[in-house]
């Protein structure tokens, strides 16, 4: 099965994007490409970490976007504070990651206690209550106008990473050498390494712990792995990487509010990531948040010049109205549910490995 | 020799933990009017809560299916029930109670017809393919919300709707120096009528004793010869239109409903389901009047705490007692 077609054209394919988001701003030189290709960077991370929960060890969890907000919140906070600067976004990751860390491990030993469906609720209420306190507590969180903050110096589009003999910024291929590149890079190779640091994860023993527990607990439970201990360890593992997305958006973004950090939508993006790039596997992270981001930014135009199209035929253009868009994802969600429970990815992988 | 808790256990055990809410409330208040005040609007939430929860708390029971999209059915409760009730507007403000009482029924009715539709379908498309795989149970229920919710905002727009109340469930009660909202009052009475018709249903009737039996252990029911899946659909239904009914009350209570409702609602129904204990209609109702209870009082007396009132009091619950105060399922 490892040497199966389906395997390998899903290899190419994620090293293709890879690739791609590695040249994006040369490739797609306008504004709003590289702002799909940095949203693809920090999902695939988000993804990846939300799939070590619900498709390697099987748990389901609602509260991942509140570890995001976390992070976010955190650098935002102290880059407010104390100034745009490289102490304040370390400073910032730290106690995203930390306070990540006490609220996954208060939540998973308390629900750990309870049968494993209260999982999934008691995340839901979790991650509602933060979300609350972030507009309620607007001394330090803005409240529902979120903060805006200015990134250090370096990520400056005025930022002159290379001057030649005049003193004007280098261009290469037409791609001015600023600021806004080196944000570009500082968001790709975190999010790669980030990523990369998952896939050895799974790749060790431990990913194989994981999916014993996801397929059978009671055995995993008697051959001697501590099913608690383990899932606890993911669940931190996860919020924690997931914090640090938060961190890198909020860098990125220069502001953060309950809208992009916070707020349920992101959930349920991550989730028809997952499932439509298939669950319980790495790849399938990267396939699922391009083709969500891309479809987030682009089916979006698309579906209004279809609703302008059928103008005057009675609740179509409602229903193709381009906020509706997540109607017809949910639509495409439960089919996929249904029938490829597995994602494009796991179902491509298995492709050419009939036996 | 008797301990205090058998005493406690015979004279009602947790059954006594919203009186106790109660209590406690009292002395911490200090002023009985508004005291009375809270408490009618803790009792009044409380019981259209449990409205919205029992059927969740029975589906989970009977078939072991966790229905993320419950909330849905009471969106849609709501704003079926107010659409009804703005077309009647007119019966709505006329003098003559019996005017307004049909168009309420009406109103209460269509939410509740729509509940049963909408139950049938739900459990026939949605989730029967997906019995007993949790994972993929809650995601599809999840998608399920998400499509029901755009639905919503498909239908009736995104911007606040008003939902006008019948004349004679306007204004309130002065009794002494308390006032009370008739609405309320109409709330708790219908919570308990329902309460009250389940309890009756389930204990006294055949089919009750199946859906108990089935609760406890489903394959030794099956395997007696019962369908345990028509059985099921039927339990799915009825839950489906409670919550719904519940939706259109609570769409009267706050007169004024957006889409968002049923997102807000369905976390406050988790956690009264999480307290109550999975499986039994005593336990939701113990769990919903708890909630009720708290959330006014907190808000009260101290309403920053107000938001996280009801997660405060469930980690609690849960620290104490793992699987909710009154749960059917071992």
């Amino acid at each position: 099965m490892k040497q199966s077609y389906g395997y390998l054209a899903v290899r190419l394919c994620v090293f293709a994007i890879w690739g791609l988001l590695c040249f994006a701003p040369f490739l797609f030189q306008d504004v709003r490409a590289l702002e799909v290709a940095a949203r693809i960077c920090i999902f695939i991370v988000l993804v990846a970490s939300y799939d070590l929960l619900i498709g390697y060890t099987g748990i389901v969890s609602f509260a991942h976007t509140m570890f995001f907000g976390f992070g976010a919140y955190g650098a935002a906070i102290l880059l407010k504070q104390m100034g745009p600067g490289w102490d304040a976004v370390a400073l910032g990751a730290l106690a995203g990651v930390v306070v990540s860390l006490i609220v996954a491990t208060g939540v998973g030993l308390l629900s750990l206690r309870v049968k494993a469906i209260f999982f999934a609720m008691i995340t839901l209420a979790t991650a509602s209550v933060a979300l609350v306190l972030a507009s309620q507590l607007s001394q330090f969180t803005g409240g529902e106008d979120g903060i805006t903050y200015r990134a250090p110096d370096l990520f400056k589009p005025a930022t002159k990473l290379l001057v030649d003999a005049e003193g004007k910024v280098v261009k290469i291929f037409g791609v001015s050498l600023n600021g806004k590149l080196a944000a570009y890079y500082f968001v790709f190779f975190s999010a790669l390494a980030l990523f990369w640091v998952m896939v050895r994860i799974v790749a060790a023993p431990l990913g194989t712990v994981l999916k014993a527990i996801r397929e059978n607990e009671a055995r995993a439970e008697a051959i001697g792995y501590r099913v608690v201990a383990y899932r606890t360890f993911v669940f931190c593992l996860s919020a924690a990487v997931a914090s640090l997305a938060g961190t890198i958006y909020a860098v990125w973004l220069k502001y953060t509010g309950p809208d992009t950090a916070l707020s349920f939508a992101i959930m349920i993006d991550i989730l028809l990531m997952v499932v439509i790039g298939g669950m319980g596997t790495m790849w399938g992270a990267v396939v699922g948040a391009v083709l969500m981001v891309l479809a987030q930014y682009y089916l979006r135009d698309l579906m209004g010049v279809a609703a302008d199209a059928v103008t005057g035929v009675p609740l179509l253009p409602e229903l193709l109205n381009p906020d509706r868009w997540l109607l017809w994802l949910g639509i495409i969600f439960i089919l996929l549910v249904y029938f490829f429970p597995r994602g494009i990815v796991g179902t491509v992988q298995t492709m050419g490995a009939r036996q | 020799m008797e301990t205090i808790t058998d005493k406690l256990g015979r004279i009602g055990g947790v059954n006594l933990l919203p009186v106790a809410v109660a209590v406690a409330a009292f002395v911490l208040i200090g002023a009985p009017s508004s005291w009375a005040t809270l408490t009618v609007a803790g009792l009044a939430m409380g019981m259209m809560v449990f409205l919205m929860a029992s059927g969740l708390s029975l589906i989970f029971g009977l078939m072991d299916v966790l229905n993320f999209g419950h909330s849905a059915f009471v969106s849609f409760g709501a704003f079926v029930a107010a659409s009804v009730l703005a077309a009647l507007s007119g019966w709505l403000g006329a003098d003559s109670v019996f005017l307004n009482a049909l168009a309420l029924s009406l109103a209460i009715l269509a939410a509740m017809s729509f509940g049963l539709a909408a139950g049938w379908f739900f459990e026939r498309v949605i989730i029967r393919p997906v019995y007993h795989d949790h994972l993929r149970q809650i995601l599809i229920t999840m998608g399920a919300l998400i499509v029901s919710e755009q639905i919503i905002l498909a239908v009736w727009g995104g911007t606040p709707i008003t939902v006008p109340r019948p004349q004679f469930l306007e204004g309130a009660l002065i009794l002494g120096d308390v006032s009370i909202e008739i609405y309320r009052i109409f709330a708790v009475l219908l919570g308990l009528v329902a309460f009250a018709g389940l309890y009756v249903v389930l204990n006294r009737t055949r089919i009750g004793l199946l859906v108990r039996a089935g609760v406890e252990n489903r394959e030794m029911v099956e395997a007696l010869g019962y369908r345990i899946d028509r059985l099921f659909i039927g339990v799915f239904m009825a839950g489906s239109a409670l919550a719904a009914v519940g939706g259109a009350m609570w769409a009267g209570y706050e007169t004024l409903i957006t889409p968002a409702l049923g997102g807000e609602m369905m976390i406050v129904v988790f956690i009264v389901v999480i307290i109550g204990g999975l499986g039994s209609i005593e336990g939701t109702l113990l769990g919903a009047l708890l909630v009720g209870l708290t959330a006014n009082y907190v808000g009260f007396l101290a309403p920053k705490l107000a938001l996280a009132s009801n997660m405060i009091l469930m980690m609690i619950i849960l620290i104490w007692r793992p699987n909710g105060l009154r749960p059917a399922v071992k």
